[in-house]
C-alpha cells in the first residue's frame, strides 16, 4: 500500500494541533517541524505492523524529544496502532497519553521520554543487540536540535561510532530554535556537522520538510558501512501554520479560539 | 564479596546467553576472566555512566539481563534519572552493581564514600535493592536478580565477615536472615558491615546482653514481619549501616514499625549523622571515626537499655 506521507503529515498536524489545544499544552512548534520526518518514516522508509507492534524484525522508532509526543500519538493512531478517538484523551484527567510520550498503555510506542537525552543511548543499546543477534532492523531515533546539549548523547555517539553501530540512525529536527531563545543565541551548535563526523558518524543534510529528500536520505541508509548514520534535517519551528513558524512564542503557547480556527483553516487548505 | 558475586554471575552466565556485564571501565583483574570467556556478554561502556545506563536498558528491552558494574556513586547518582526513567519505568532486568558501598574506598574521599547510595535507591519505583551482608550472600544475590523481573540495586561492600551461609541454606529475596538468636535486643544490618555487629553482639553477650542480629539484605522489599517480630520479642531495635541514617535501612525499619503501630522499648539508629565525611582513611579507621564500630554500637546499646 502506497502511503501519501504529505496527507499523512497533514493530518497528524491537524490531530496534533486540536490535542495541543484541547489539553492546552505547549510544545506545537517543536511538534509541527518534525511531522514530516515521521510521516516518512511511518508511511515509506519503516518496517512496522500495527496488527503485531512487537514484531521481533520490526524496525525501532524512538522519539528522544519526548515534548513532541502529540506527533507519535497521532502518527501511531493514523497509521492504526490504536483508535484515533482516543488522541482526545491526550494531556486529560486520567489518560495514558501524556503530553510527553509514554509507552504505557499506547501500542507502538518503544520508548517513553521527556527528559532530554535519553533516547539515544537506549537506541544504541537496541542498536547494539541487534547486532549481537545478527538481525536486520534498524534503530530510529529522532533528536531536538536543543536536545544535544546533553553530555549524555555526546557518550553514546562516541560508544556507537566505536561499535560500528551502522542500524542506529539519529535525525536532528534542526529547526534552529529551543527552549527560550535560538540555539545560535544558547548554545551554538555549529559547526554541526563536522561534530557528528568527528566523532565518527556519516552526516546527510537536507531539508526536512521535503518528503522526497527525506526518503531518499533513507533509502541510502547506511550512508557508510560500518558507521552509524545522522541526517541533520533543517527544518522550520511550527511548520505548517504562518503564525507559527520560526516563533519561540510556539514552544510553548496553545492555540486556543481564533488562533485555532485561524491554524486549522490553514492546515486544511494546505493540500 | 565483590569477587563472590562476579564468581557466581560468570557460571550463570556461561549457562545464560542474555546475560551481560557493562561496565563503566571499571573492574581491571575483576572482570576479566568474565570478559575473555564471554566476549559476547561484556562491554565497557568507556567512562560514560550515562551512556552506560541507558544501554543497558536497550540492550534490555531486546531481551538481555544486563549488569552494569562501576564504583560508588558512578553507577547510581551520576545516571540516576537514566535508572528511573529508563530502566524502572521500562521495567526492565537491569541490575546496578556499585562495589565500594560506604567506606570500601575511605582513602579516596567523599567523591567514592557511597553513603546515601540506600537511601536515593530505595526511593525509587519498581526496584529491588540488595545490600548483602556476606561473601555467600553477594554470590546468591548473582541468581537472584537474574531470576527477578525489574530493575535491581546491588551495593557490595569491600569488608565481609566471610561466609555466614549454612550449608543447605537457601537464599530467599525479601527474607531477613537471623544470624545470632537473642531476647534483649535486635541489631538489623545491611552490608559488610554485618562484621562490626557481630562483634558488637560478642561484646554484648559476654555482658550477658543476648542480641538477636538480622541481616537485611534485601532493603527493598524489605522483611517487615522480621522486623515486627524483632520489635514485639527483643523490645530493643537498633540499625547499623555504612550510610546515612537518613532514609536508609534504618528509616525503612522505622517506617515498617511506626505504619505498624508496633512501638519498641527503644529505636536508634547507628549510622551516618553530620555532614560529609571528609576525614579520609581505611573502612576500618572511618567506622571507628564516624561512630559505626563494633564498641560505639556497644555503647549506644547500652546507653539505649539504660535510658529505657
Amino acid at each position: 500500500m502506497t502511503v501519501d506521507t504529505c496527507d499523512l503529515a497533514r493530518r497528524v498536524r491537524i490531530h496534533a494541533l486540536r490535542m495541543t489545544s484541547l489539553g492546552g499544552s505547549s510544545h506545537i512548534g517543536s511538534i509541527f517541524s518534525m511531522v514530516d520526518i515521521i510521516a516518512v518514516l511511518y508511511g515509506k522508509v519503516m518496517n512496522i505492523n500495527p496488527n503485531d507492534p512487537k514484531m521481533p524484525i520490526r524496525d525501532r522508532f524512538i522519539l528522544s524529544k519526548g515534548h513532541a509526543g502529540a506527533g507519535v500519538y497521532a502518527t501511531l493512531a493514523e497509521c492504526g496502532f490504536f483508535d484515533i478517538s482516543r488522541l482526545s484523551e491526550h494531556y486529560q484527567d486520567g489518560s495514558d497519553l501524556s503530553g510527553h510520550v509514554s509507552h504505557k498503555g499506547i501500542p507502538g510506542v518503544e520508548l517513553s521520554t521527556g527528559s532530554l537525552g535519553h533516547g539515544l543511548p537506549v537506541g544504541t543499546g537496541m542498536a547494539l543487540a541487534a547486532k549481537l543477534d545478527k538481525a536486520e532492523h534498524r534503530v530510529f531515533v529522532v533528536l531536538s536540535d536543543g536536545e544535544c546539549d546533553e553530555g549524555a548523547n555526546w557518550e553514546s555517539i562516541m560508544f556507537s561510532a566505536h561499535h560500528k553501530l551502522d542500524n542506529l540512525v539519529a535525525i536532528v529536527d534542526y529547526n534552529k530554535i529551543q527552549s527560550l531563545a535560538t540555539v545560535e543565541e544558547t548554545l551554538s551548535l555549529e559547526p554541526f556537522t563536522s561534530k557528528w563526523e568527528a566523532f565518527g558518524w556519516s552526516v546527510r543534510e537536507i531539508d526536512g520538510h521535503d518528503h522526497d529528500a527525506i526518503e531518499n536520505a533513507c533509502k541510502a541508509l547506511p550512508f557508510v558501512t560500518g558507521k552509524p548514520s545522522c541526517i541533520i534535517a533543517h527544518t522550520t519551528k511550527g511548520k505548517g501554520v504562518s503564525f507559527m513558524e520560526d516563533t519561540v512564542l510556539w514552544h510553548y503557547r496553545s492555540a486556543q479560539g481564533t488562533e485555532y480556527e485561524a491554524a486549522l483553516a490553514e492546515l486544511e487548505t494546505n493540500v | 564479596m565483590r569477587d563472590h558475586f562476579i564468581a557466581g554471575l560468570t557460571k550463570l552466565a556461561e549457562q545464560d546467553g542474555r546475560i551481560m556485564i557493562v561496565t563503566g571501565d571499571l573492574g581491571f583483574g575483576v572482570l576479566t576472566n568474565f570478559a575473555d570467556q564471554l566476549p559476547n556478554q561484556f562491554i565497557n561502556a568507556g567512562v560514560a555512566e550515562q551512556n552506560m545506563t541507558g544501554m543497558a536498558t536497550g540492550l534490555a528491552l531486546e531481551g538481555r539481563v544486563v549488569f552494569t558494574y562501576s564504583i560508588g556513586n558512578f553507577s547510581t547518582l551520576r545516571c540516576l534519572e537514566q535508572i528511573r526513567n529508563d530502566a524502572c519505568y521500562h521495567g526492565v532486568n537491569v541490575n546496578v552493581v556499585s562495589i565500594g558501598g560506604g567506606f570500601s574506598y575511605g582513602a579516596l574521599g567523599i567523591s567514592h564514600h557511597a553513603t546515601e547510595d540506600l537511601a536515593i535507591m530505595r526511593a525509587l519505583p519498581d526496584i529491588t535493592v540488595l545490600s548483602p551482608s556476606c561473601d555467600w550472600e553477594a554470590e546468591q544475590c548473582a541468581r537472584t536478580l537474574v531470576d527477578t523481573p525489574g530493575v535491581g540495586y546491588l551495593r557490595l561492600d569491600k569488608s565481609s565477615p566471610g561466609n555466614t551461609g549454612r550449608s543447605s541454606e537457601v537464599f530467599e529475596l525479601g527474607k531477613a536472615r537471623t544470624l545470632s538468636e537473642g531476647s534483649d535486643v535486635t541489631l538489623l544490618t545491611a552490608g559488610g558491615i554485618l562484621e562490626e555487629v557481630l562483634a558488637a553482639a560478642k561484646i554484648l553477650g559476654e555482658r550477658e546482653i543476648h542480641a538477636r542480629v538480622l541481616s537485611m539484605h534485601t532493603v527493598k522489599p524489605l522483611d517487615g514481619n522480621a522486623v515486627l517480630k524483632a520489635a514485639r520479642e527483643t523490645g530493643g531495635i537498633v540499625t547499623v549501616e555504612e550510610h546515612t541514617v537518613s532514609g536508609g535501612l534504618g528509616g525503612a525499619v522505622a517506617e515498617v514499625l511506626l505504619e505498624e503501630g508496633v512501638m519498641p522499648r527503644f529505636f536508634h539508629r547507628v549510622g551516618l549523622r553530620a555532614g560529609f565525611s571528609s576525614i579520609v582513611g581505611s573502612q576500618k579507621y572511618l567506622r571507628k571515626r564516624y561512630g559505626l564500630d563494633a564498641e560505639t554500637i556497644v555503647k549506644q546499646v547500652l546507653s539505649c537499655m539504660s535510658r529505657r
